[in-house]
């Protein structure tokens, strides 16, 4: 079970978080024309890098606060975490 | 009663208190501080098991966690656990423990009849054989398989034991307390840290106990004791016995589990029988020692061939002899110790060593008290069938190649020693990458991965001057990085025998004459002869040779075998040991409980039961209930003999005629507030929310980005910048998170916030054409008229004393009201609804109720918008705004989702109007068709429409628009059911919507 630092609460185990993906993914803005392919990578494709990956992750259980890890998917080592403004 | 393989003086049992206990039905009696196997050694009894595939007799072969072969059925207090195994299990009052994997006995067991046939059990023989003819596994191999297998039955009683979990922190978690374990944690103990030291078995001291060595001018044994005595009363410290940690995850959390009740014949009143712990540690020290690996030899299964090590802590703990006329054979000195310590006993061993002319201070101890020494001799094979009675001997060349002449010698026991393997699972599992160590021909821990070290013998440190040298060290300098304080223990001085070199030699060859089988993995009887033949069939991989040959994979985890399978492959393959690299090491390190496992997640707590304020009174009334989630809700009030069906379209009725209530408490409740809640919702729901005004409610519909509708329920402006969402039950915590992650991260620029008041309101829903005069009298200084509160609006009230929130939002369809209230007051609301409700011939109403009310209306739920679906699909087209962006629009562009002839809910009935159809069912538009039958649609829901008295179904279906007046069939291969329908609209009642506004 991964030992995640809430940039809120501190150190939690993993099973008072809930894992948000990729946090390099920008949604388009509103009312902006997107093509099919510009909106169908936004929707659907991900990469699956093995290394360093920037994620986000919701405090669930907790305070409620969603923010960035910067983790290794494969050795799950957590470099960072920073709230959602903070840059990584 | 006598004992006769008891001595009288040694050991560190309690001969003042004798136990008595049951094997297989016979009563026996040991003493307090022993285990099952120790006792039954005692008293003469060997022969404990089958084996897995052959079912050759089997005894005592280990003395701990690695004992292949004692694994018993076990009764306590009622209760029966399989696989524990005798050798860990401490002897108390009245135990009753039986063979497994024996019939009808132990003694006599009819599946010995395939030692006989042993050349139909080669390797992959359950692969091979089994497979064909693939009609005959379910009932003839598989039946037959689990009767001859196994290693005992579970229960299927309830288990009325007790289980507990607990988290815990520390700066040092110590896994084993042995000499490394007890040094580092003395040493980090006494510069401040928090440590927790676990220690497996009962006893503290791990190789101390049974070791001739002196720490100071003490004993390991008295050393032991003192060391344990005092961190005991440390209060930086947690000291446990019987605790295994059995697995090592990420970020330095260990599980242990603790065995607290077990040994005892009744568990304590109010105390678990077995605790798990997930312990978070700074830092890790793994002690978890070594095991004994044997030297393979023919027949080397026999009841009475032991690791030399268990012989010697059988005696030096318990007091038993394993045989009055050992055969000691070894390839290393530290099986010497274990012939002093029969010589000493009064007992002559006879030593044979592999190696040629060894010297050492142990040999020349051995030598000088006379025991007879054979160098450069093996054991060709034992012999005897239920105990061994002599065995087979021979010289051994120097290239260990050629043997001499077969000799004769009378035994009764083979002690034997391979040399030791370190217990590396915990550091293999931690993702430490183990290396081989060519000096001791076994892998250690490499390079640490996580926050931990392996020490002692663990690590092939075998010297024990050098292991508390090096142990002192790492607990003092681990703390010190933790705790910053510099408090340094002196290390004391060792006095130990220096050992000389091992021999590599672990597998004596055979003569062409002789066909004995040599076993590897003795607890799936896996032999020489199977590996071979496994690498003659083409298997490398040691992952794929272990598979196919079962090799380690039993409850043992190969604790005995590993090292010497991978020898052997290593061999055959003329490969060195670490290019052959070995199998991946996985929790748990020991067979753990399923109850360890579950803790008290069991029953009613394996998920929260929610229930609403006015559970109690359902109760009283009674409702029958459904979980709706994790919340039970009525399905039904049962009236004298009514099923389910009766209560249900009576409820129903009821409110289509006069008034109904219905408890709509858990329903999802979000409160919105901020100067752009309005913005916020615009662009959250598909529909216009900008032009609200305050005191109105709408409908609304959320989708996900990808077009998909998320859920839907009706939102409230309260007041100027406060809003009250309402969201179906099952979606309210994920939509709870669908509007943060916008408001964080998507568009933090919105000054909004957001907060779950699910458990904060009680709801009722009032719903018939009776329901505003009941409003009325409920509300008499409140104006509910339609022009006071007309559809879809909004006011606050006063319910005799308690404020209420009064919606005109329907589900029914009827004319309809939401009335919340704060949760401890819902209980007194209800009350008062269904008391002044009496002259309106009220009837509370379930959720049977109310999805037939829905269904026949024509209103999409859960069953609709499954995750599949879009706005378009459920007939909700009309609320997706052309105007504005919201969350998911720019996906309903996308070309399947704008195709002409896409899905539609629409409603079906059977054409004969009786037969109700099973929900699940596919329409097809031939019945008889071909299979596969080209599928149009599948039925979402079912009721017994009430207004129409005939069943009507909602279903999603291909072309829905076009399909109104067609007839289909609906098939439920399920049920065996096809029913002639006739598509019709879904909104089957009132389809203008006119009760909702009257
Ligand atoms: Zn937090």
């Amino acid at each position: 079970m991964l030992h995640i630092k809430c940039p809120y609460c501190g150190m939690r185990s993993q099973n008072e978080f809930a894992y948000g993906g990729d946090a390099n993914v920008k949604r388009p803005e509103l009312n902006k024309e997107v093509t099919d392919k510009e909106w169908d990578t936004f929707v659907y494709f991900r990469k699956s890098p093995r290394g360093k990956h920037l994620e986000l992750w919701h405090h669930i259980s907790g305070c409620r606060q969603w923010f960035k890890v910067q983790r290794d998917t494969l050795t799950h080592e957590i470099y960072k975490t920073a709230e959602i403004k903070e840059d990584i | 009663m006598h004992q006769e393989f008891r001595l009288n003086t040694i050991g560190l049992i309690n001969r003042d208190k004798k136990i008595s206990f049951k094997f297989n039905g016979k009563k026996y009696f040991g003493y307090e501080g022993d285990t099952l196997a120790s006792a039954l050694i005692a008293n003469g009894v060997h022969l404990v098991a089958r084996s897995f595939k052959y079912h050759r007799p089997r005894g005592f072969f280990g003395v701990g966690v690695d004992e292949p072969y004692a694994i018993v059925q076990l009764y306590r207090d009622g209760e029966t656990d399989p696989n524990c195994r005798a050798t860990e299990q401490e002897l108390f009052e009245g135990l009753e423990a039986k063979s497994v994997n024996c019939w009808p006995s132990v003694n006599f067991d009819i599946g010995a009849i395939n030692n006989f046939l042993n050349k139909f059990f080669p390797a992959g023989f359950y692969y091979k054989t089994f497979m064909w003819p693939k009609s005959f596994w379910y009932r003839i191999y598989e039946p037959f398989i689990r009767k001859a297998a196994g290693f005992g039955v579970a229960s299927v009683a309830h288990d009325k034991e007790r289980y507990e979990h607990k988290y815990e922190y520390c700066d040092l978690l110590i896994t084993g307390s042995g000499p490394s374990g007890l040094a580092s944690a003395y040493a980090a103990a006494k510069n401040g840290a928090k440590i927790i030291l676990a220690e497996e078995k009962p006893r503290f001291g791990g190789s101390l106990l049974t070791s001739e060595a002196n720490i100071g001018n003490e004993s390991g044994k008295e050393w032991t004791q003192k060391i344990i005595t005092e961190l005991k009363e440390m209060p930086n410290v947690i000291v446990k016995n019987r605790a295994q940690v059995f697995g090592y995850y990420d970020h330095n959390m260990l599980v242990m589990s603790e065995r607290i009740n077990d040994h005892l014949a009744k568990s304590k009143k109010y105390s678990p029988k077995q605790r798990l712990w997930y312990i978070r540690a700074k830092e890790v020290v793994i002690s978890s020692g070594s095991i004994e690996r044997p030297i393979v030899f023919g027949n080397n299964d026999t009841p009475g061939v032991v690791l030399a090590s268990a012989a010697k802590e059988y005696l030096k703990i318990y007091g038993v002899l394993v045989g009055k006329k050992p055969l000691i054979f070894t390839n290393n000195d530290s099986a010497y110790e274990t012939a002093v310590e029969f010589k000493k006993n009064g007992i002559s061993p006879v030593v044979l060593d592999t190696r040629n002319n060894p010297d050492s201070e142990i040999i020349s101890e051995a030598k000088s008290m006379g025991i007879d020494i054979k160098f450069s001799h093996v054991v060709i094979a034992a012999k005897g069938y239920k105990k061994v009675k002599y065995a087979e001997i021979s010289k051994i060349s120097e290239d260990k190649k050629s043997l001499g002449k077969i000799e004769n010698i009378s035994c009764d026991c083979i002690c034997v020693s391979g040399f030791w393997t370190p217990t590396i699972h915990l550091a293999s599992q931690s993702g430490n990458k183990t290396k081989f160590n060519e000096n001791i021909d076994a892998f250690v821990p490499g390079k640490s991965k996580q926050q931990e070290t392996t020490l002692g013998s663990a690590n092939g440190i075998f010297s024990l001057e050098e292991t508390l040298k090096t142990s002192f060290e790492a607990g003092y300098e681990k703390s010190k990085k933790i705790t910053k304080k510099d408090n340094k223990i002196s290390i004391p001085q060792v006095s130990e025998k220096k050992h000389s070199k091992h021999d590599k030699f672990w597998c004596v060859p055979l003569p062409k004459e002789k066909k004995y089988k040599r076993f590897l993995d003795f607890q799936n009887d896996v032999a020489v002869s199977d590996v071979e033949l496994a690498l003659r069939e083409g298997y490398r991989s040691i992952e794929h040779v272990k598979r196919y040959t079962t090799l380690g994979m039993a409850t043992d985890q190969g604790k005995t075998s590993n090292l010497n399978g991978l020898q052997l492959v290593s061999n055959i393959e003329d490969k060195i040991v670490p290019a052959v690299g070995h199998t991946t090491f996985r929790p748990p390190y020991t067979p753990v409980t399923i109850g360890t496992i579950v803790g008290r997640e069991i029953g009613k707590h394996s998920k929260p039961t929610r229930k609403s304020p006015i559970h109690s009174w359902h109760e009283k009334n009674n409702a029958v209930f459904v979980d709706a989630g994790v919340w039970l809700r009525p399905r039904y009030y049962k009236r004298g003999e009514e099923n389910l069906f009766e209560a249900s379209k009576r409820e129903a009725e009821n409110v289509r005629k006069n008034v109904g209530v219905c408890d709509v408490t858990t329903l999802g409740k979000i409160d919105i507030k901020g100067p752009d809640a309005a913005e916020f919702l615009n662009r959250v729901y598909t529909n216009a929310w900008l032009k609200l005004p305050i005191g109105k409610a709408r409908y609304g519909v959320m989708l996900r980005e990808d077009g998909i509708v998320m859920d839907d329920g009706t939102t409230t402006r309260i007041s100027e910048n406060h809003y009250h969402m309402t969201t179906t039950t099952a979606q309210a915590a994920n939509v709870l998170s669908h509007l943060e992650y916008y408001l964080q991260i998507v568009w933090p620029e919105l000054n909004v916030n957001v907060v779950s008041t699910t458990e904060q309101w009680a709801g009722a829903a009032i719903a018939g054409p009776k329901s505003r005069s009941l409003l009325q009298k409920l509300f008499p200084g409140t104006d509910v008229s339609n022009e006071g509160l007309p559809f879809m609006g909004y006011i606050e009230g006063n319910l005799f004393g308690v404020h209420a929130r009064i919606f005109r939002i329907s589900f029914s369809g009827e004319l309809a009201y939401e009335v919340n209230v704060e949760s401890d007051n819902g209980n007194f609301m209800w009350e008062k609804i269904i008391e002044i409700g009496t002259e309106f011939s009220i009837q509370p109403y379930g959720t049977e109720a109310l999805s037939t009310l829905r269904i026949e209306m024509g209103h999409v739920a859960g069953s609709e918008l499954d995750g599949r679906t879009i706005p378009y699909d459920n007939g909700l087209q009309g609320l997706v705004s052309k105007k504005k962006d919201f969350i998911g629009k720019r996906s309903l562009n996308r070309k399947a989702f704008i195709e002409e002839n896409r899905q539609k809910v629409v409603g079906v009935v059977p054409l004969d109007k009786k037969t109700s159809i099973p929900e699940g069912s596919h329409l097809v538009r031939d019945s008889k068709a071909k299979l596969p039958n080209p599928k149009l649609g599948h039925i979402s829901a079912s009721c017994w429409s009430v207004e129409y008295n005939n069943p009507f179904s909602l279903a999603i279906l291909k072309d829905g628009k076009n399909m109104i007046g067609q007839k289909l069939f609906a098939m439920c291969p399920l049920k065996n059911k096809t029913i002639a329908v006739e598509i019709v609209s879904s909104h089957y009642v009132d389809p203008k919507g006119e009760r909702v506004r009257s």
